[in-house]
């Protein structure tokens, strides 16, 4: 009773999309729904843009095709292509702030419209944002983000992180003073399972000629054949060029 | 054409499969992929054998659960099989006997294609020899039976090694007569296993080992367990066998203590 309505949000490149990012989101819930304070009520999938610049990445209306075929069967994960449509890279606190700031509308929208009483589900939702072990890693390397954006994305939203078994999270967050800070507002999920579907793993696959079926839903690996979309040349994509959020000076927007 | 020289071959997965797992039938696209890559192999079907209820693990459910499930999650493959005839026995097969099995049913499915193509055959060569004059018939007209092979984890080569549980005689078998292919499996070496084998060293030319980069440990174990604590498995198995597991309630505290006072059939021979 009185479970707060929880949202988690998936940035990252989906490229592709693969069972283990799905994984994500079933094993943030199950834990979540286990801490008896959420009930998580959506999952969102923002597939990065064209303008991050990372190394093989493919064109964003493929990366969120395949996203779509491949949360076709879930009830409650969707893909959302606002990131993705923006002109320029966005960043993750940016992100979340459009996310935060569209669910908060629905709820209140349902609030006004609702004559009577909130029930136990009812309360104003949250978003917090899920990610890999390896994501938390990201936030050491120099320039890649700005301080107050870390503060915001820890501390305002949350972090639910799934780590594949080790306890290398728990030390991240040790080693960090605002990671630290925060420790209250981050959820340490461990994936019990060794389960390293990598992206950069399926397109190696790929580009040889190898399968993937059983790492990725058939739809994708049916529309990756179709569209012809993991080569050697798909791989040397932004080969030169240096990742955007390393060189963007960002105004804050609100 | 290059086609004649490569020996067909057939992969046999024995094993529990409670429940099947992407990890298994990862294990086929893997194992296949493998052997096409050296040149030498066609892989023409796979076989997933569940084995028999017989068999006294703790926690398999029935039989005819097992296969269901396997073969909901091979409905969308081309190429990989399910049979339920060492489910069918009455008690226990040991593997070379599953292997000998389905080598006889290769041998006598290809006597009967040799009869019946041999009509055709005789036509079709006439016809080239009309058209190809410098040409010879590029019809095969070898017994060429496709060679089986044992399809497993590094954790089954390595329980080679458990006592009384495989005969030396089978194990014997299966790497001179058969073959394995074996899908390397995290904290399992199976190179320096076969190493420190005599046996298996003796035959190694036989035992494929194929690296597997994407770590992918699904233990069905382990799918077990976040079932019985209402976990989510989704995306570990197909989606069919999901929703069959969970339309039928299948993996409970319950069902995880069958056979818990068993003596695993091997063990008692």
């Amino acid at each position: 009773a009185g479970r707060i309505p929880l949202f988690l949000l998936a940035c990252g490149s989906f490229n592709p999309i693969t069972h283990q990012h799905m994984r994500l989101f079933e094993l943030a819930r199950d834990q979540m729904h286990q801490t008896g304070l959420y009930r998580v009520v959506g999952g969102i999938v923002s597939p990065v843009s064209n303008g991050y610049g990372k190394h093989g990445l493919v064109a964003s209306k493929h990366r969120l095709a395949m996203a779509r075929l491949a949360l076709q069967s879930s009830d409650w994960v969707t893909v959302d292509d606002w990131e993705s449509q923006q002109s320029d890279w966005t960043e993750t606190v940016v992100t979340m702030r459009y996310h935060y700031r569209r669910i908060t509308a629905q709820y209140q929208q349902r609030t006004g419209e609702r004559k009577d009483p909130p029930t136990e589900n009812s309360g104003k939702p949250l978003l917090k944002l899920l990610c890999g072990a390896d994501f938390m890693e990201t936030f050491k390397v120099s320039g890649l983000w700005r301080d107050d954006h870390i503060e915001e994305v820890v501390g305002r939203f949350g972090l639910v992180c799934v780590s594949r078994g080790t306890l290398q999270t728990d030390r991240t967050v040790h080693e960090s003073d605002v990671l630290s800070r925060h420790r209250r507002n981050i959820f340490l999920v461990r994936e019990w399972v060794q389960n390293e579907i990598s992206a950069t793993e399926v397109r190696r696959a790929l580009r040889r000629g190898y399968s993937v079926k059983y790492l990725l839903p058939d739809s994708v690996i049916d529309y990756i054949k179709e569209n012809n979309l993991y080569t050697q040349d798909s791989e040397m994509k932004n080969k030169e060029i240096k990742l955007r959020p390393l060189n963007k000076q960002t105004i804050l927007q609100d | 054409m290059a086609s004649q020289e490569k020996t067909k071959v057939v992969l046999l997965a024995c094993g529990s499969f409670n429940p099947i797992t992407n990890m298994h039938l990862r294990m086929f696209e893997l194992a296949r992929d493998h052997l096409e890559d050296t040149g030498r192999y066609t892989v023409v079907k796979g076989i997933v054998s569940p084995v028999g209820d017989p068999y006294g693990k703790k926690g398999l459910v029935t039989a005819c659960g097992r296969v269901t499930m396997a073969r909901l999650a091979t409905e969308n493959s081309d190429w990989i099989t399910v049979d339920d005839w060492e489910c069918q026995q009455i008690e226990w097969v040991p593997t070379a006997k599953v292997l000998w099995h389905y080598h006889e049913e290769l041998i006598s499915n290809e006597n009967i294609n040799d009869d019946v193509d041999k009509g055709k055959r005789r036509k079709r060569r006439k016809l080239e020899q009309n058209e190809n004059a410098g040409q010879s018939s590029c019809i095969n007209t070898n017994a060429d039976t496709p060679q089986l092979k044992l399809l497993c984890g590094a954790d089954v080569l390595e329980s080679f090694d458990v006592p009384s549980l495989w005969k030396t005689d089978d194990i014997e078998e299966i790497v001179s007569h058969y073959g394995i292919v074996c899908i390397t499996r995290f904290g399992c070496d199976p190179e320096k296993f076969i190493n420190q084998s005599d046996l298996l060293y003796k035959h190694r030319k036989n035992i494929h080992v194929v690296r597997e980069w994407v770590i992918n440990e699904i233990s069905a174990t382990h799918v077990r367990r976040s079932l019985r604590r209402g976990q989510s498995v989704r995306y570990l198995l197909p989606d069919p066998v999901v929703n069959y597991i969970q339309e039928n309630n299948l993996y409970t505290a319950e069902s995880e203590r069958n056979n818990a006072d068993q003596v695993l059939a091997p063990f008692q021979r």
